[in-house]
């Protein structure tokens, strides 16, 4: 068990991190008190373990958290983890939607025209040159100013993210077809509209499913930048920030992991889906 | 050949054409004053090493290619015109089949793009399948098909157009002798069977032999017509045929014919 192993390799690697980096705090503490030449070395490691605002909580700690809070509270309360992963899924999933449409048409319309060739795909590249995390509060100030307000300043931004990889397969995939296959069309005096419904449409779906699992991944990303500058009220980013705020970093930690989660999760559905899609069209995958 | 022919009355008639590429190296011409004529109902073939420009000639015909000058009528068309038409079928040395679609799919694809309705596809695939003895494998996918097959059903595919001139261009170079010897002989029954003019491109000096009622031995730099041999085959044409005098008399001139046309200096 290669997986197994490495996973106990990285916990043990953990447990070690957090006995020394939070050690420093215990010893301060104890010293303060005078108490610090009674303690035994075993007492200091396991409260290195137990602290409440430790530098970097062992993973029982968050463990108990993250359980905690998404088995322990009522899912409307502001407490429960599965109440703001909720908020920012859905900002996630509606900000992905759209970035995968916003990718496919503008892909579409790459290969499809020579001028939106020459002229578009600089600005798609340009775009994801801008540090989202520069750029996202002013999305949210913006919108705000012209009335936009919940979900969709940071389903726009999930969008902004996730849009690029989907242009970027899509255009690859829409030319992956071979060159008998372009001039077989063309001897059937087929339409450039039956070309790519018949031909490029379906030759690009590999590719498309490929972007779409990196696209989703970073739209919740993008949601969760998104809920930094909305002054932190719901989503797993508020949980970042007020953990931060209030120095609670085994809210932090538990946040960071339930976003883990549940980017795997979303990249796994991806993933089944594509393969679904493949087996039914033929696909020897 | 028919000198003076109107070209209406021609499968393919091609006058004086020329096509050259522009290219870093300065101009290429890949073909120089070709003129040939096909007859209606003629199986001819065009052979020649690298660089002959055979595969260049047979996509000017198709409309796949512009030429520099001269002219082609294609069943006394213009080859946009037959290309609008639907006048030929092209068979290309890949199948070229889709592989999201089943082999029935993939026959009924020209016919979609044509807008027949669903009952004449579902008739023309029928009988096209049948054409190149592929029942039973309507709704198998191509990777679940041998090379062979998929050639096959890349020809049916051709044929579900109801062109009155086949183009193919090597279709059998990718194959194995044995595939290919079988295929050979099927070509000929399927092209008895529906009277179809046919051009063939190919590398193989007894496949072509095999074939054609006439041979276009084509050479290299500038890409010309070396000479046109008409075969004094019977049409009828067993396997066989290939150990006898007359065939191997002709497979010789073909040999010669590419050996001349083969300028000192080539390799």
């Amino acid at each position: 068990m290669p997986v197994g192993t490495v996973l106990l390799v990285l916990l043990v690697l953990w447990y070690a991190a957090a006995v020394l980096l939070n050690l420093a705090w215990e010893r301060d503490q104890r010293e303060r008190a005078g108490e610090l030449a009674g303690t035994g070395l075993v007492t200091m490691v396991a409260a290195t373990m137990s602290q409440k605002r430790p530098v970097l909580p062992a993973p029982h700690q968050v463990a108990i958290e993250l359980i905690d809070t998404t088995f322990g509270k009522k899912l409307s309360s502001k407490r429960s983890l599965v109440h703001h992963t909720g908020i920012t899924l859905a900002s996630t999933l509606t900000g992905f939607a759209l970035g995968t449409l916003l990718g496919v048409g503008l892909a579409v319309g790459i290969v499809t025209s020579r001028a939106l060739d020459a002229s578009l795909m600089p600005w798609v590249i340009a775009s994801q040159t801008i540090p989202i995390i520069a750029i996202a509060p002013m999305i949210i100030v913006v919108l705000n100013a012209v009335g936009v307000q919940g979900l969709l300043p940071k389903a726009f931004i999930s969008m902004y993210l996730s849009f690029f990889p989907v242009v970027v397969g899509m255009v690859k995939g829409l030319r992956s077809p071979e060159r008998d296959q372009l001039d077989l069309m063309r001897t059937w005096n087929a339409s450039a509209w039956q070309t790519l419904v018949r031909l490029r449409l379906p030759a690009s779906l590999p590719y498309l499913f490929a972007s779409m699992k990196i696209a989703v991944a970073i739209a919740l990303v993008g949601a969760i930048v998104a809920e930094l500058p909305t002054g932190a009220v719901a989503g797993l980013g508020a949980r970042l920030l007020a953990g931060s705020y209030y120095g609670q970093t085994v809210q932090i930690w538990s946040a960071l992991v339930m976003a883990s989660l549940v980017a795997a999760l979303l990249v796994a559905l991806v993933d089944l889906t594509g393969r679904m899609v493949m087996r039914r069209s033929g696909g020897r995958a | 050949m028919s000198e003076g022919r109107s070209p209406a009355a021609l499968a393919v008639s091609v006058r004086d054409l020329s096509l050259s590429f522009d290219t870093a190296d300065g101009a290429v011409h890949a073909l120089s004053h070709i003129d040939l004529d096909v007859e209606h109902g003629e199986f001819v073939s065009f052979i020649g090493p690298s660089g002959c420009g055979k595969t260049t000639l047979m996509r000017v015909i198709a409309d796949l290619e512009q030429p520099t000058g001269g002219s082609v009528q294609v069943n006394g068309m213009t080859p946009g015109q037959a290309r609008q038409a639907r006048a030929y079928g092209y068979v290309f040395q890949s199948a070229s089949l889709y592989p999201w679609r089943t082999i029935a799919q993939n026959v009924a694809l020209p016919l979609q793009i044509m807008g027949l309705d669903r009952a004449t596809r579902a008739e023309r695939v029928a009988r096209n399948l049948a054409l190149v003895d592929l029942e039973g494998f309507e709704n198998k996918h191509p990777w679940q098909l041998s090379g062979g097959m998929q050639q096959r059903a890349s020809i049916a595919r051709a044929l579900a157009v109801e062109p009155k001139l086949l183009l193919m261009d090597e279709p059998f170079g990718a194959l194995d002798e044995i595939v290919r010897d079988h295929l050979n002989e099927q070509l000929l029954a399927l092209w008895a069977r529906t009277g179809k003019s046919v051009v063939f491109v190919t590398h193989s000096i007894s496949e072509a032999v095999y074939l054609s009622t006439t041979i276009v031995v084509m050479s290299p730099r500038p890409g010309r017509i070396h000479e046109i041999i008409h075969s004094d085959l019977p049409r009828e044409r067993p396997l066989e045929i290939r150990e006898t005098p007359a065939f191997i008399a002709l497979a010789q001139r073909v040999r010669d014919g590419l050996r001349a046309g083969h300028a000192p200096g080539d390799d």
